[in-house]
């Protein structure tokens, strides 16, 4: 599908500004930054387990056979949503863990986090959705920043790792 | 013979599964598309799974034409868009939306296989 002719299509700047006073309302309505990284973190998952429908029907993915394939998906789907294109690296050895680094992350655009923010993961919502979108096609995975630019660092590293397959449900009656 | 809707579900998750282990115990590769449909005399039970899982399941005449095609349609233009994109449909719960109902139905109506039946 043609996204420049979608008329779905939002503006970026709309969006990171929307993004930006959701994050603020999370702070005024949340005790601690802690719990503002938590929320984040669930309403991305949440996004996640539905996105991912819309990623297999627009791209028509097929199921992944190794955790490479998985990698190349993700960075499709930050493509499709996001018109960003991080690139895949830092593999761990065993081949179950990458990074995603993403050189410009829309969602930062204007933040600058002040002092009482520091340990905030103002993105966080993407790591939730990256698991919640592994976890629909049966890929437990856990997702954190490793490196974020709004804490000064050159890039913004995203990391993923495989932690096990999920499996259909038994149907209840048989072991 | 009648079935409770709940009964028909729960009996046909049941074999698909039976089916599916099977299949996938005695291939000598790893199952790649897995059990997609059979045919008895009197009827053809079509599936079509997508990677997250969710089963689409038609039961036909042996010589419908199109049923993988349409279901594939069902997921990508009557699922995605009136299940998943509506935040009323919780995931994991029966799906209750008078607008999907009518979307299905439209959709089923229009595929070769319903046009069929007359010929």
């Amino acid at each position: 599908m043609n996204r420049s002719v979608d008329p779905k299509k939002v503006n970026s700047e709309l969006f990171t500004l929307t993004y930006g006073a959701l994050v603020v309302q999370l702070l005024n309505d949340l005790e601690s930054v802690e719990d503002v990284n938590k929320h984040l973190d669930r309403m991305g998952y949440n996004i996640g387990v539905r996105l991912v429908e819309d990623f297999i029907a627009r791209s028509s993915a097929d199921k992944c056979y190794d955790l490479r394939e998985t990698a190349d998906k993700l960075q499709a789907a930050f493509r499709m949503y996001l018109g960003i294109s991080p690139s895949i690296a830092n593999w761990a050895p065993a081949g179950d863990e990458f990074s995603l680094m993403i050189d410009t992350n829309p969602l930062t655009e204007f933040v600058e986090l002040p002092d009482t923010c520091s340990n905030m993961r103002y993105s966080a919502i993407l790591p939730g959705m990256v698991r919640g979108a592994c976890e629909m096609v049966h890929l437990e995975v856990s997702s954190w920043f490793v490196q974020d630019q709004l804490r000064g660092d050159p890039v913004t590293e995203l990391r993923v790792k495989f932690i096990k397959r999920l499996e259909d449900s038994v149907p209840p009656g048989e072991d | 013979m009648t079935m409770s809707l709940e009964e028909e579900s729960r009996l046909l998750y049941g074999m698909l599964f039976s089916l599916k282990s099977f299949s996938n115990r005695i291939s000598p590769l790893d199952v790649q598309e897995g059990v997609q449909c059979y045919t008895t005399n009197k009827y053809k039970m079509t599936l079509f799974e997508t990677p997250t899982s969710l089963k689409f399941v038609c039961n036909t005449d042996v010589n419908a034409p199109g049923v993988n095609e349409m279901l594939q349609k069902l997921y990508t233009q009557v699922y995605v868009e009136y299940v998943i994109r509506n935040p009323e449909c919780k995931p994991a719960e029966p799906i209750t939306s008078e607008l999907f109902k009518a979307k299905l139905d439209e959709t089923v109506r229009m595929s070769p296989a319903f046009s069929s039946k007359a010929a």
